[in-house]
């Protein structure tokens, strides 16, 4: 299926899309919750992922992170066609998701967690000397520095530092895409700017980043690129510099954007 | 867009609030002994106080009892070690129960389970009818009880029955089982373990066989100078790696600590206590409940199972995302809990030299999951270890054993173990409440 309405503008500088997918669709039952959806991230940006509730956003997630079997449509993982079937499958490309809750055991301290599922082991038994170290390397190289001990309980952090340790978690096994899920959402000032520099050193670490969010201050301060989706529809993507609030605001509550701004933020539904 | 540059070292803006400093275990942020100690204070004060309040409350009994018992005999040799063996029970029953706490579930039925695991090794040993080896007999107790767990955890985790009725009914099954396997045989429901029988004496040493005092005390060297090397050799590496450790004077006083109970055990062991002749000497269920409490503790705290098992009784939305196998954790967790109550079962058959329908399992069940709750094992999963059932266990046969002593009434010492079980859960839920205000702005 040719994206035959999208707009799709990229910087010439950026090449070959890390996922690319095309005519990606969903339902549930008698509700259809993505109509021929096109995405492109890019490795070393920040793509933000924005839309109404209900707009789709982590049904979309969750079919790229293998969660939901989508219904229709390609996925081209670095130009190569591939399946995702099953978290497993995400996990086995390198794609990460940090999902709104967390997913941390508070009774867990922060190495524990973050090997979680993974432990190394020598001899049969937990080689926490090694996972110990390998965290710390992880933490120092995000710059996660705020923490008293990286063995305290993760009951012990503050709201940004869980949210840090979270996508410490998701960067430790070399993935290439992370996907995050309102990473600002319940922070105060001072832990959303934490967050956010998180996120940027992510990029600049030449990761892709997907990042859902509501709060389009976050969204302008760190995202390369905006993709909105409007009831199970990207109506648009495009480089950050093609948007302003208003026209963000206009896709997202109403699928399309009256004034013309030069062509830049012009956008058509997509087809389904 | 602005790129804002991440500053070099960020102003500690997110520090976790005063709180919530105090949950940070004193001794992976303590440089010093004087250091660990004052954030120790911090963390008693704030509730979160591991194993204090349990070792506190048996200082507290034994001085009770000692100043009210007929002529101080609480802290004779011969009572402390009666004391254990009538705690011993209550011990392995509740070390079985941590593996359900932890998961933040529940089993009612180790009680009567283990008792039938008992009661299947007694009759398979009997000279007359099975005629089984020792050994061969405790297998199969054990593996029953193993089993019997297996169908529990299947019941639990493929049907998604809830674990508290699943083993109440349990519970009430095994009680029957445990009347007619009882019945069998011409022992008029009452299989005993005394006779020459050497199969029958292994079984009847488990709780009352004692070991030579010069073996113990080599064996109690070799083992403290074995745990003490591995203590302070992993303390040491951790350090020299610039890992998380605590001090070196905590780590002598850890194994001085060890040392010093490991010692005072033997030696009160050694001690004469018979009233007439000799009888002296490690009785054999010491090193059995420290084996069962040892190999637990490792599979608990230093495997991946382990691991798996404090994950999902944290959060088991977040394991299930890490790839755990839930259900298949949950039941082995209740095939160990069986398991270990079969070993209890053993005990306990041992204890009263055989078995008899008087066994009141549902009573044992209680005390097992007060011992637990008792030694620090949270209720609502997550928090706990195999230890704590051991000093539970203490508490509950120190009480026990005191009031037995005075001669006060069973309802009286119903009641105090009671309120003592009301202490314990109380300390437990303001430590939780501790914890859940200590973090503010949890997602």
């Amino acid at each position: 299926m040719e994206p035959v309405a999208q707009v799709v503008r990229d910087s010439p500088s950026t090449g070959e899309p890390l996922l690319k997918l095309r005519g990606v669709e969903k339902h549930f039952g008698p509700v259809q919750a993505l109509y021929n959806v096109d995405l492109d991230l890019y490795a070393g940006q920040i793509t933000a992922l924005c839309g109404d509730n209900g707009a789709g956003k982590s049904v979309l997630t969750k079919c790229i992170a293998g969660i939901y079997q989508v219904d229709h449509g390609e996925f081209l993982w670095e130009g190569h066609p591939v399946h995702i079937h099953t978290p497993r499958d995400s996990a086995k490309l390198g794609i990460e998701t940090v999902y709104q809750d967390l997913a941390l055991a508070d009774n867990l301290d922060i190495v524990q967690n973050m090997f979680l599922g993974r432990e190394r082991l020598r001899n049969g038994l937990l080689n926490e000397d090694d996972m110990e170290r390998a965290a710390s390397q992880t933490l120092a190289t995000l710059r996660v520095t705020t923490v008293r001990s990286i063995r305290q309980p993760v009951a012990s952090l503050s709201g940004g530092q869980r949210q840090s340790v979270a996508v410490a978690k998701a960067v430790m096994w070399n993935s290439k895409l992370v996907m995050l899920d309102e990473p600002t959402a319940a922070l105060g000032v001072v832990q959303t700017k934490m967050v956010l520099d998180l996120v940027r050193r992510l990029r600049d670490r030449g990761l892709a980043v997907m990042m859902i969010s509501h709060n389009l201050n976050d969204v302008f301060e760190v995202a390369d690129r905006i993709a909105v989706l409007y009831l199970g529809r990207m109506v648009v993507q495009d480089r950050t510099s093609a948007f302003d609030r208003q026209s963000v605001v206009e896709y997202m509550t109403t699928g399309g954007f009256r004034q013309a701004q030069g062509g830049n933020g012009e956008a058509k539904h997509g087809s389904s | 867009m602005a790129r804002v540059e991440a500053p070099e070292s960020l102003p500690d803006p997110t520090a976790a609030p005063e709180a919530a400093i105090v949950e940070v275990p004193p001794e992976l942020v303590a440089q010093s002994l004087g250091e660990w100690f004052r954030a120790w204070l911090a963390r008693v004060r704030a509730g979160q106080s591991g194993v204090l309040p349990v070792i506190v409350g048996l200082l507290l009994i034994s001085i009770v009892f000692t100043a009210i018992s007929p002529s101080h005999l609480y802290l004779s040799a011969g009572n402390l070690v009666n004391l254990f063996q009538q705690s011993a029970v209550f011990m392995v029953l509740a070390m079985a129960e941590t593996f359900a706490l932890l998961l933040g579930e529940i089993d009612l039925s180790v009680g009567y389970v283990g008792a039938t695991g008992g009661v299947i090794a007694v009759q398979l040993a009997q000279p007359v009818t099975a005629k089984w080896p020792w050994w061969g007999a405790i297998i199969a107790a054990v593996l029953v009880c193993g089993m019997v767990g297996a169908l529990w955890g299947t019941l639990i985790t493929r049907l998604r029955l809830s674990s508290l009725i699943v083993t109440l009914a349990g519970g009430l099954i095994f009680n029957g089982v445990l009347l007619i396997v009882l019945a069998v045989g011409p022992f008029s429901g009452y299989p005993s373990l005394t006779g020459n029988n050497p199969n029958l004496q292994v079984l009847y040493k488990l709780m009352w066989g004692t070991i030579d005092p010069t073996i113990s005390w080599i064996a109690m060297a070799v083992i403290v100078g074995a745990l003490g090397f591995l203590l302070w050799f992993t303390d040491n590496h951790r350090r020299r790696s610039g890992l998380v450790a605590p001090p070196v004077s905590l780590t002598l006083l850890k194994i001085a600590l060890i040392a010093i109970v490991a010692i005072a055990v033997v030696a009160i062991c050694s001690i004469n206590r018979a009233n007439i002749g000799t009888l002296v000497g490690v009785p054999w269920v010491i090193p059995i409940v420290l084996a069962v409490l040892a190999v637990w503790t490792v599979l608990l705290q230093r495997t991946r199972f382990g691991r798996y098992v404090y994950a999902i009784g944290g959060n088991r939305e977040a394991a299930r995302r890490a790839g755990i196998k839930v259900g298949t954790v949950v039941t082995w967790c209740f095939v160990l809990c069986s398991f270990t109550a079969g070993i209890g079962g053993l005990l306990y058959a041992s204890y009263l030299g055989g078995m008899s329908n008087n066994v009141n399992g549902g009573q044992l069940v209680l005390y097992a999951i007060a011992a637990a709750v008792i030694g620090g094992t949270s209720l609502f999963g997550g928090r706990g270890k195999v230890l704590h059932g051991v000093l539970g266990g203490l508490v509950i046969g120190g009480i026990y054993n005191g009031m037995y002593l005075l001669s006060i009434d069973v309802q009286w010492q119903f009641i105090v173990t009671g309120l003592v079980l009301l202490v314990a859960v109380t300390i437990d839920a303001l430590s939780r409440r501790g914890a859940t205000s200590g973090s503010t702005a949890r997602v």
